[in-house]
């Protein structure tokens, strides 16, 4: 779903791309003309290509492993960039003058040979490339204005029900007093008076006297206080929502979710140790030495663009990265990240055990991370809550051989198909205390 | 009811006269508080800058910021790598071989470390290895984290660069070169190859350096009769698993005599097979482990050991005898010479002729244990050099002196000539690791890395080439010896590339990285051919050996050893296996030579240990104030007394303990003619766990049998069932229940196998338990209290009668009640020469467990794979459980151990800290705790064999404990995998309960110990 709308919302750049490039700019389209006389290319197909190919390394206008390839047609002549992209490499070593300062330039590091691309691709690559930059702000406003027309549909429907009620409930006293009001006038019109009530004896006395119900009002406030008492203890300590702010603003959605990387990719070790592991930074930077800058459509109206290209340049000072010389400087500063998921140091837990073993989806006990910008810690982390699971929970014994004899031998005695980690021993103090 | 009595508050008040009563009974106080002071002068107050409101105001926002932060949970951060070594995974642990060379241990070893920590040492049990790590070599991992480590160099006490020290120290060679000065490099035994090489090259380059090999404890006489026979400086190999006949005269060989290490092959022979085993008959002095596990120990005194030793020598090779008149050491020259080849004889005399006459004895009966050509290189000092290099000190004829790993201002009795000396040398360097006796007097010290931090290598073993690898980066700014020894040859590279530049010579082949993998590599070697020598003029010059007045025979702990680990707490914490006493030495007297100085022990009401102190004589040195321990077997005419202790520089205060026995060390001599004398009035105060000597023939808590019988009688007879009484009928104990049992027959069902016979009690298994488990160390005047929180011990046990099968007779044949009473309190006494028993004993892991069945909160409790669980966070500290325990194995957490200044030991401090094992809970006061029979590494286990998709193999379940016992005596795994080693001995006919009479079923049992008496 969430692709589909992307493609809407690039469609509509490109829609308002089009109309403002074929009402502004005719020098251009004239200067395209000859070009696409010469087997000129698409500018959409070429955009697709360069997805795919390209920009793992390259980006616009900016430089990332490799230069920006903005009005790259226009530097070099066509026969050599195809000569470049199919085999860069050859091109150097043929002793070209100008490939050979091409890649010392760009910090010696070598091309991968695109040899499948046609020339017909080239083209199409490079027109897209000679694109005019797109103004930022117009673009920007598209999804923007999106977003809060949707925003504010929902929100206004909710307020007109509940101004509207308020008025409703508003005229309604305002006519009960007037009727009052009105009633009082008849009575006095008719001479009957309203005698003034009875002295009788306040309230609080007549409640004090009541010695039955001063006990059982007693006896209720008592139950009343202690279930609250029992649930304001029983909530210390657990920390479920805990959502700290972190040193980097790191969006799980934004990972997890928009992109699907899957968790383990990061939290590695959660397969074989007990811990799931913070990613050390060097596994951010196997993508983010390419992904300096977040796409346009990532902004969201919470957080903008710019905010999520500064979190990277946190990361990048922090590995030590230089995206301009694309160099590691060696000056690195470790994140001092804020534990989320805080365990009592006399439990014991052990991730590989779940995940390996078991086979527990992460967000059984973690949430749906996918979704969260601000990770938050989702399960009480509770006893009972552990013990629950591991009750209702049955063991993954298929293609174990560790649990082949001792699944057949538990699950006669037990009488049942399938044994739950309780029956497993999985309730016993000791294998979580010691 | 009122009563009429007056209570006084004072002696005052008897005179009615007294000024203060009357003053009292007016005025709360005697004198007036002096409030005035403060609150007299209005002024003041007045313009005070606090005032009363704003104190109120204080008051107020510290108490609300005080319970706010209360509510609120502590922020705890997560640093994770910004670069992770790709070995290193987050909560998994890693292994790495290396070795210890220490000048004092030896051995190959794994290393376990996490998250680039190591936290324990394992034996290394591959093919080939020179496994054997003892207590000492366990607990090295924690004097990695001593806090009070040297932690830069020092030039004249004052902080200095690595630059600037190996400027100095090459300006001093060079000067020395120049004039002609003598350089002496004084090193421990360092074993290493690539070492001595680069002494070699430094020799090459300044002619006038010399090397001098210092061991703080000599085997200087071993090492010459060794070389003068073999030709290496080296000790004999012993494999006692090929002996019938083991004779060991005044050798602990089952501690640290000639490098120890002998446990494994002597239990081997030990575990009674087709009806045979080894007979091992010791004569010695003091009581040694050796000793303790003897089949037949006869006490001699130094005098008489070396006659015997002559006796020996002429009923196997002829000639004439001592005239010691001693039918047992008779009987035993009679065994060995019957036992031919298959016989063997050790000794640990300090004499050069004794030595001598053991390498013939051996020759002469061709023994099949005797293997002088796999020698032990791990000793090679020379006690005539060292000696030399003091009188020459002393002339001021050494312009340098270099010492690595060795503290003679500590460690020689003439120190104070060392020390003289020491004003006289124009440089002098010492490499250590702590600023230590020595390194405290020097010019230069020079801070080493600890072996856990460094490469280098080390021969133990002809033929067999280690190598040691570092485990962790080092901790402070600390330099290897060798690594300043290449910079003082010029030679720029590290000492690893030299290392691995030097090391193909010594691997036969194997590649280098697989070295470094598996920790040591072999090759083969020629064997050495004997040269003659006239052993009969040594046994003469021994026959004459005559004893004059009392000996002292100084000798090393299994805990202390040389004493270069002084600072560690849990070897000062580590009970002897002989006395049972903690944190001290002391002098060992036999009862006979004790009731004639009239010495004494004695027990106090709380439980603890006293004893008399005895002033020491040896020549013109006097040791005062030397506790006394009264030793059954003792040798009447002779005192021990133990090296290691009385170490003042570079300790904690609380490990200043005990009196330095070095300082009677008189030319390397471990036997010197003592007087003691009784010090009056004071009296010292052990901190000794076990006060209980004898097992008042109990002869069901340590089953023993003899051969003979176990080879010729029924189980039955030797291994009985206890009989309890049901409807008034006698029926075996396994039959009667109280509870209903669960079905265990499924899964897992864990046991742990200790067999009596194997068990040398050498310790290594209670230091392996302490590291695996994060068990506090609590000091010793806790320790004094009973408040030791071993969660595994070993018992030691004395008979009263010779043997304790005399005990069990005696007990059985008593009745009468005033005659119970008389024997009984005879039978608390240990014999002169006892037999001895060790047992250790951790929680039983009773199936039907007294324990739990009174824990009011359920905090203890039992798991189907056979543990007794304790759940710490669930332990509300009412000590039922310990009360209620037969087996007294849980401890209880009196106070808060960890991160408190009160037990200032490694666990009080951060680099102390590192050390604990962070899959074991650190437990908090106030909860009992006890041996967990390692479910975590159980667990470890399971869960690895699950990740696998595959069951456990037998060999993967290992407790701490079993993991360190080297001899074989502990053994764990699962007696429900009917292949597994533990589930064949839990069927053994040896096999035994605990208490088995009381019904509880434990998971841990004992093997009947069977001694060879013939």
């Amino acid at each position: 779903m969430k692709k589909v709308g992307n493609h809407k919302s690039f469609s509509k750049i490109f829609f308002s791309l089009a109309l403002t490039l074929s009402f502004s700019l005719s020098v251009f389209s004239q200067d395209a003309a000859p070009e696409a006389a010469a087997g000129a290319g698409d500018p959409a197909k070429g955009k697709e290509l360069f997805n795919t190919n390209c920009a793992a390394c390259h980006k616009l206008d900016k430089k990332a492993v490799g230069p920006a390839l903005r009005g790259v047609a226009d530097k070099y002549d066509k026969e050599w960039v195809y000569k470049w992209v199919h085999n860069s490499a050859e091109l150097i070593k043929a002793g070209d003058a100008q490939a050979i300062k091409v890649f010392e330039e760009n910090g010696k590091v070598p091309m991968t040979a695109f040899p499948q691309l046609s020339n017909q691709d080239i083209d199409n690559i490079l027109a897209y490339t000679s694109e005019p930059a797109a103004q930022p702000k117009e673009t920007a406003s598209v999804p923007d204005a999106g977003g809060k027309t949707q925003d504010t549909s929902s929100g206004i429907s909710n307020e007109v029900i509940l101004g509207a009620l308020t008025l409703v409930l508003a005229m309604l006293v305002v006519m009960l007093l007037l009727v009052n009001n009105v009633l009082r006038r008849i009575a006095k019109a008719n001479g009957i008076e309203i005698g003034a009530s009875e002295k009788s004896l306040p309230l609080w006395k007549a409640f004090a006297r009541n010695q039955f119900l001063v006990l059982s009002s007693v006896v209720i406030f008592l139950l009343v206080a202690a279930y609250f008492v029992y649930g304001y203890l029983m909530q210390v300590g657990v920390d479920q929502g805990y959502a700290p702010v972190q040193p980097i603003h790191y969006s799980h959605k934004i990972h997890a979710g928009d992109n699907g990387i899957d968790c383990k990719y990061c939290h590695s070790s959660a397969r074989v140790s007990k811990t799931s592991g913070i990613p050390s930074l060097n596994v951010c930077m196997n993508c983010h030495k390419n992904i300096a800058e977040v796409a346009e459509s990532t902004a969201t109206p919470e957080h903008s663009k710019a905010f999520y290209d500064e979190q990277i340049q946190k990361l990048y000072a922090a590995v030590g990265w230089d995206p301009a010389k694309q160099a590691y400087t060696g000056k690195t500063q470790p994140v001092k990240w804020v534990r989320i998921h805080n365990l009592p140091d006399f439990v014991y837990f052990n991730h590989s055990q779940h995940v390996t073993v078991a086979g527990v989806e992460c967000q059984k006990c973690h949430g749906p991370v996918e979704t969260y910008e601000v990770m938050e810690q989702f399960a009480p982390l509770t006893m009972g809550w552990c013990i629950n699971c591991h009750r209702e929970t049955n063991v993954k014994v298929e293609d174990n051989e560790y649990y082949k004899k001792i699944h057949e031998e538990l699950s006669k005695k037990y009488g049942v198909d399938k044994l739950t980690a309780a029956q497993m021993g999985g309730l016993e103090c000791g294998k979580c205390h010691y | 009811m009122a009563s009429n009595k007056k209570y006084w508050k004072s002696v005052e008040e008897l005179n009615e006269n007294s000024s203060i009563v009357e003053t009292l009974r007016n005025n709360e106080f005697v004198e007036q508080i002096p409030v005035d002071e403060f609150l007299g002068n209005k002024e003041n107050l007045s313009t005070a800058g606090t005032t009363r409101r704003d104190f109120l105001k204080y008051v107020g926002f510290s108490t609300a910021a005080a319970s706010l932060a209360a509510c609120e949970g502590p922020v705890v951060k997560s640093i994770p790598y910004v670069v992770q070594p790709e070995e290193i995974i987050p909560g998994v642990a890693d292994y790495y071989a290396t070795t210890v060379a220490d000048g004092f241990d030896f051995a190959n070893i794994l290393i376990k470390t996490r998250e680039g920590r190591p936290i324990k040492v394992e034996n290394n049990k591959l093919e080939g290895a020179v496994s054997g790590a003892n207590a000492r070599v366990h607990a090295s991992v924690l004097s990695l984290y001593d806090s009070l480590r040297l932690k830069q160099p020092k030039i004249a006490g004052k902080d200095a660069t690595w630059a600037e020290v190996t400027a100095k120290i090459k300006a001093s060679l060079d000067e020395a070169n120049g004039k002609g000065g003598n350089v002496v490099v004084l090193t421990s035994t360092t074993a290493s190859p690539s070492t001595e090489a680069l002494l070699a090259e430094l020799k090459a380059k300044y002619p006038t350096v010399k090397q001098v090999v210092y061991d703080a404890v000599s085997e200087s006489n071993a090492l010459d009769a060794f070389e003068t026979v073999y030709g290496v400086r080296g000790f004999a190999g012993y494999d006692f698993s090929k002996a019938d006949v083991i004779v060991s005269v005044g050798a602990d060989f089952l501690g640290d005599w000639q490098g120890g290490g002998y446990d494994a092959s002597y239990a081997k022979g030990r575990i009674p097979k087709n009806g045979k085993m080894s007979k091992h008959i010791q004569m010695e002095a003091n009581m040694s482990l050796a000793g303790a596990n003897a089949d037949k120990r006869i006490p001699l005194t130094v005098a008489q050991q070396k006659q015997a030793l002559v006796e020996l020598y002429s009923a196997v090779a002829g000639g004439a005898g001592s005239g010691l008149k001693n039918a047992e050491v008779a009987k035993a020259a009679q065994q060995l010479k019957t036992a031919g080849s298959k016989g063997v004889v050790v000794t640990g005399l300090d004499d050069l002729d004794a030595q001598l006459l053991v390498l013939a004895i051996n020759a002469v009966i061709n023994s099949e244990a005797f293997n002088p050509s796999a020698t032990k290189l791990v000793r090679k000092g020379n006690a005539k050099e060292v000696a030399q290099l003091v009188a020459d000190m002393k002339a001021g004829s050494v312009h340098t002196l270099i010492m690595n790993g060795v503290n003679p201002v500590y460690t020689l009795a003439n120190a104070k000539d060392f020390a003289e000396g020491l004003k006289k040398v124009k440089l002098s360097v010492a490499f250590s690791l702590k600023e230590d006796e020595t390194a405290a007097l020097t010019t230069i010290a020079a801070a080493v890395p600890h072996y856990l931090e460094s490469w280098g290598d080390a021969s133990l073993v002809r033929g067999h080439y280690s190598i040691m690898q570092p485990t962790i980066r080092p901790l402070f700014d600390t330099k290897q010896f060798q690594e300043v020894l290449l910079s003082l040859l010029g030679n720029s590279t590290a000492y690893y590339d030299y290392l691995k530049g030097f090391a193909p010579t010594q691997l036969g082949g194997k590649s280098w990285n697989q070295t470094v993998h598996d920790g040591f590599a072999q090759t083969e070697v020629a064997p050495l051919t004997a040269a003659s020598f006239d052993a009969s003029a040594s046994a003469s010059k021994l026959a004459s050996a005559k004893s004059s007045g009392l000996e002292l025979v100084l000798y090393t702990k299994t805990g202390m050893g040389d004493g270069q680990q002084a600072n560690n707490p849990w070897l000062q914490e580590f009970p002897d296996p002989i006395t049972r006493v903690s944190w001290d030495n002391y002098v060992t007297v036999s009862k006979k030579d004790a009731e004639a100085l009239k010495l004494e022990n004695w027990n106090v009401a709380n439980g603890g240990l006293n004893g008399s102190y005895a002033t020491l004589k040896v020549g013109d040195t006097t040791l005062t104030k030397v506790p006394v321990v009264i030793q059954p077997g003792q040798a009447v005419g002779t005192v021990g007394l133990a090296f290691g202790y009385g170490k003042t520089a570079g300790l904690k205060e609380e490990m200043q303990v005990g009196v330095n026995a070095y300082a009677l060390y008189n030319e390397f001599n471990a036997v010197q003619n003592v007087t003691v004398t009784k010090e009056e009035g004071d009296e010292h105060e052990f901190a000794c766990v076990q006060l209980q000597k004898t097992l008042m023939g109990r002869g069901d808590i340590i089953k023993e049998t003899t051969l003979e019988i176990f080879n010729t009688k029924d189980a039955e007879v030797w291994n009985p069932v206890p009989l309890v009484s049901l409807d008034h009928k006698e029926t075996p104990s396994t039959e009667v229940d109280l509870w209903e049992s669960f079905d265990r027959s499924v899964a897992h069902h864990f046991n742990l196998s200790i067999d009596l016979n194997a068990c040398t009690g050498c310790g290594a298994c209670v230091i392996a338990c302490h590291a695996e488990n994060n068990v506090p160390v609590v000091g010793k005047s806790e320790v004094r209290r009973s408040r030791d929180m071993h969660w595994l011990r070993i018992d030691r046990y004395y008979s009263s009668q010779d043997t304790f099968e005399g005990d069990v007779e005696l007990k059985e044949n008593t009745s009468g009640m005033m005659n119970s009473i008389e024997t009984f309190r005879g039978m608390e006494d240990p014999a002169d020469n006892p037999q001895v028993a060790f047992q250790p004993v951790m929680c039983q892991h009773c199936n039907h467990a007294p324990c739990e069945t009174v824990c009011p909160v359920a905090a203890t409790s039992h798991g189907r794979e056979g543990q007794n669980h304790m759940a710490y966070n669930r332990c509300v500290g009412t000590r039922y459980c310990a009360n209620n325990c037969p087996y007294k194995v849980r401890r209880f957490n009196w106070f808060l151990y960890n991160k408190n200044s009160e037990f200032d030991y490694h666990m009080n401090d951060d680099l102390g800290r590192m050390v604990l094992n962070p899959d074991v809970n650190v437990r908090s006061r106030g909860v009992m705790e006890k041996c967990s029979m390692c479910i975590q590494m159980t667990q470890a286990s399971k869960l690895k064999a699950k990740r696998e998709g595959r069951p456990v193999k037998d060999e993967e379940f290992q407790t701490a404990c079993s993991a360190a016992c080297s001899s074989g005596a502990m053994v764990f795994g699962d007696v429900n995998d009917k292949e597994s080693e533990v589930a064949k001995l839990a069927e053994d006919a040896r096999m035994y309960h605990l208490l088995e009479h009381i019904g509880t079923k434990p998971n841990v049992f004992y093997h009947v110990k069977v001694r060879n008496e013939k």
